[in-house]
């Protein structure tokens, strides 16, 4: 709490004398009034809100909600097992009621292994470090092979300003819905004859539907604004206009919410000049991993960004733009890839499971650190290594 | 403003005619087509094709009849005119005849609908050829390859091979491939990284838009297409602006650049560097900008500006 200028708001309860936090920490019992008193006064307002509407933590939990749950962990490749390793300690440091089932799993592996997916249909809930996928080599995306088998149809990136990590553009608060089975991504290619390849993009009316349900129930849910469509149905005209049809049919039934329409080419010189104008973003399977990936870079890059991909029974949280980088050898070597992407997808798995002020708590302390700016690893600027920046979230938690 | 610089050339305008003429299937003209093809050099202004009439847009007459199988867009920070991104100094070549904009789509039953996005060996050497001749031809050290092979692993995979077999007979060009993911990020937190991007023609056309968008916009983006024996057609991408037609206020600043490209083809470089220095100049200056840029000036006002300036 003795954060940085930018984030001291004002405390209501300024009657009550800050207790500084004491080696042996109380039980959770007698920690929870103090705590439930510092959260109501000073937490910062949570991405996706515009800074206006604060969360109240009456949050009325079921007996038995505390029990720990288990989380399928999959550390991955390249810098994965240290962003995911940075996750552990924060978990562990919080005393958060989530435990880690650990699974090897690489992105040379022809498949994934059917142990993983079984654990993660029995926890329903996985959080993933990036796994690689070589390039033009004969081995499918696992990435996409998970989000396939699970049927994780939704894929969601938030593309907020950090305070305190300073970009070009400012005011910028986007979430990225993208359709993550289908388009172009089907994986259907062949050699028609030799020099002639094709590759089929397919658009159904299942998938498209779903898809803008679920973009306008998150609008709905979270109190946003406006959906835009991204599309280029002025030249894939039945393809997109199949997928443009549905969301124009799940936008009647949401009169609140407005909608409109952009072709992809235009949406990404948008991006660049005025991201302010776009709130919640649908896109089919393609533009959206192109537009996930410009808007997060607007906003500080794959170091910040959280993400995760949801489906009618499983989740899993990941960074948010481009799972398929895991940085270069040199990250690893040195221990300098940023957990904040992670560590702020984490506090989104925690929500997921129900555990609002962990989440709080967790998405407080990496905030304070950022807006503090002396721990920040390379693409933020700084030079410090993962554990420096680890260190100092749990140091920061409240 | 070519009158003013003293540039060599003679016009020959056509014009887009009012009734579709039945060989080209278009309101473009046999005469204007036949005109190009015997040139080999032309400017074009922006074309609106009327929606929903029954026949071919006008751009992909042009692009069918003549060939047209790379776009070529150099992007520049304007000096003068401040945007976000101040170092951009990138080329972006374009594929423009197939991948997914082939406009093969059917609808399978009920629902589902295929698009296919189609890659040909002998499309992707022409273009690879293309852009590392052009980096070559203009200084340029490094050319990328973008692309999503990790996924569309033969389409895309052959498209780089192409570009593979291509940079071999460039050894002194350096050349990258990078996924089109990290090129959209690294493109909005530091283009000044990037040098000539050579891409299949969807992710060409987002990107191309994206860097028109780091350094202004589509007013102030110039571009040039390279067909099937040298020709050269350059033109302005921005859209015909009915609003504003015939009220003097429109900025003919990607075209005036675009007409530049044209004259660096033609190997006119002096004419080409004054006309250009002429139109940085009178950016930077301030004193007269079209509405478009946050000033007042008129179309002719702009254009004396810069034929006072060579």
């Amino acid at each position: 709490l003795s954060g940085s200028p930018a984030l001291r708001l004002p405390d209501r309860n300024s009657a009550s004398p800050r207790r500084s936090p004491s080696p042996s920490q109380p039980p959770m019992a007698r920690r929870s009034a103090p705590l439930l008193r510092r959260l109501v006064s000073s937490a910062p307002p949570l991405p996706g809100h515009g800074g206006g509407a604060r969360r109240t933590v009456t949050y009325m939990p079921r007996p038995g909600d505390g029990t720990p749950r288990p989380v399928t962990l999959i550390p991955g490749d390249g810098i994965g097992p240290l962003v995911t390793g940075a996750v552990e300690q924060v978990m562990e440091a919080m005393h958060a009621p989530v435990y880690f089932e650990s699974y090897d799993v690489h992105g040379d592996m022809p498949a994934v292994p059917p142990a993983v997916i079984e654990s993660i249909r029995r926890n329903k809930v996985c959080l993933k470090g990036g796994l690689a996928t070589p390039v033009g080599g004969g081995v499918s995306s696992l990435n996409m092979q998970l989000r396939k088998e699970l049927d994780l149809f939704a894929s969601l990136v938030n593309c907020a300003n950090v305070p305190g990590l300073p970009t070009r553009h400012q005011n910028v608060d986007i979430v990225v819905i993208r359709e993550n089975t289908e388009g172009e991504y089907s994986g259907l290619e062949h050699e028609v004859v030799p020099g002639v390849v094709e590759s089929l993009k397919v658009i159904t009316k299942f998938c498209s539907e779903r898809i803008a349900k679920y973009a306008f129930e998150y609008a709905y849910l979270n109190y946003r604004k406006k959906v835009t469509a991204v599309h280029k149905a002025n030249i894939m005209k039945l393809a997109d206009g199949l997928f443009l049809e549905s969301c124009r049919e799940i936008a009647a039934k949401y009169p609140s919410i407005e909608y409109n329409e952009i072709i992809v080419d235009n949406c990404c010189m948008q991006l660049v000049s005025r991201p302010e104008q776009f709130d919640v973003m649908v896109t089919p399977n393609l533009y959206g991993n192109l537009v996930a990936n410009t808007a997060a870079g607007l906003v500080g890059g794959t170091g910040v960004m959280p993400g995760g991909n949801v489906g009618q029974d499983h989740a899993i949280f990941e960074q948010g733009a481009s799972a398929g980088n895991v940085g270069n050898d040199n990250l690893v070597e040195q221990q300098k890839a940023n957990p904040v992407a992670l560590l702020l997808s984490s506090a989104m798995m925690l929500r997921h499971l129900q555990f609002p002020s962990f989440a709080d708590r967790l998405e407080t302390a990496v905030k304070r650190v950022i807006a503090d700016g002396k721990y920040r690893t390379k693409d933020l600027g700084g030079t410090s290594t993962t554990q420096e920046v680890t260190d100092a979230v749990i140091a920061n938690l409240d | 403003v070519f009158n003013v610089a003293g540039v060599p050339i003679e016009w020959e305008e056509h014009y887009v005619g009012t009734e579709v003429d039945p060989r080209t299937e278009s309101f473009l003209t046999w005469e204007s087509l036949e005109s190009v093809r015997r040139n080999k050099v032309g400017l074009k202004g922006p074309m609106a094709t009327p929606i929903g009439k029954g026949h071919r847009s006008l751009n992909l007459t042009l692009r069918k009849e003549l060939g047209l199988y790379a776009n070529v867009r150099p992007c520049n920070s304007l000096p003068g005119y401040k945007t976000r991104y101040d170092d951009v100094n990138l080329v972006t070549i374009r594929e423009n005849t197939e991948g997914e904009y082939s406009g093969l789509e059917h609808q399978v039953v009920r629902g589902v609908v295929e698009s296919l996005k189609i890659i040909t060996r002998q499309a992707s050497l022409r273009v690879a050829e293309y852009a590392f001749h052009y980096a070559k031809a203009n200084g340029r050290e490094r050319v990328s390859a973008i692309h999503k092979a990790n996924i569309m692993r033969k389409t895309d995979g052959l498209f780089l091979k192409c570009c593979r077999e291509v940079a071999e007979k460039y050894p002194e060009i350096t050349y990258e491939e990078v996924i089109i993911d990290n090129c959209c990020m690294t493109l909005v937190k530091n283009p000044g990284t990037f040098d000539v991007l050579v891409m299949p023609n969807l992710y060409g056309d987002i990107i191309s838009d994206l860097c028109a968008g780091l350094i202004g916009g589509l007013g102030l983006t110039p571009s040039c297409n390279i067909g099937e024996g040298g020709i050269c057609l350059a033109e302005a991408v921005h859209g015909s602006a009915p609003d504003i037609s015939g009220k003097n206020l429109a900025n003919p600043t990607a075209l005036m650049l675009s007409a530049v490209m044209m004259l660096r083809h033609l190997q006119f470089n002096d004419q080409a560097d004054r006309i250009h220095n002429a139109i940085l100049q009178t950016i930077a200056e301030g004193k007269y900008r079209t509405a478009d840029l946050g000033g007042k000036s008129s179309t002719s006002d702009y254009t004396k500006a810069v034929c006072d300036h060579i």
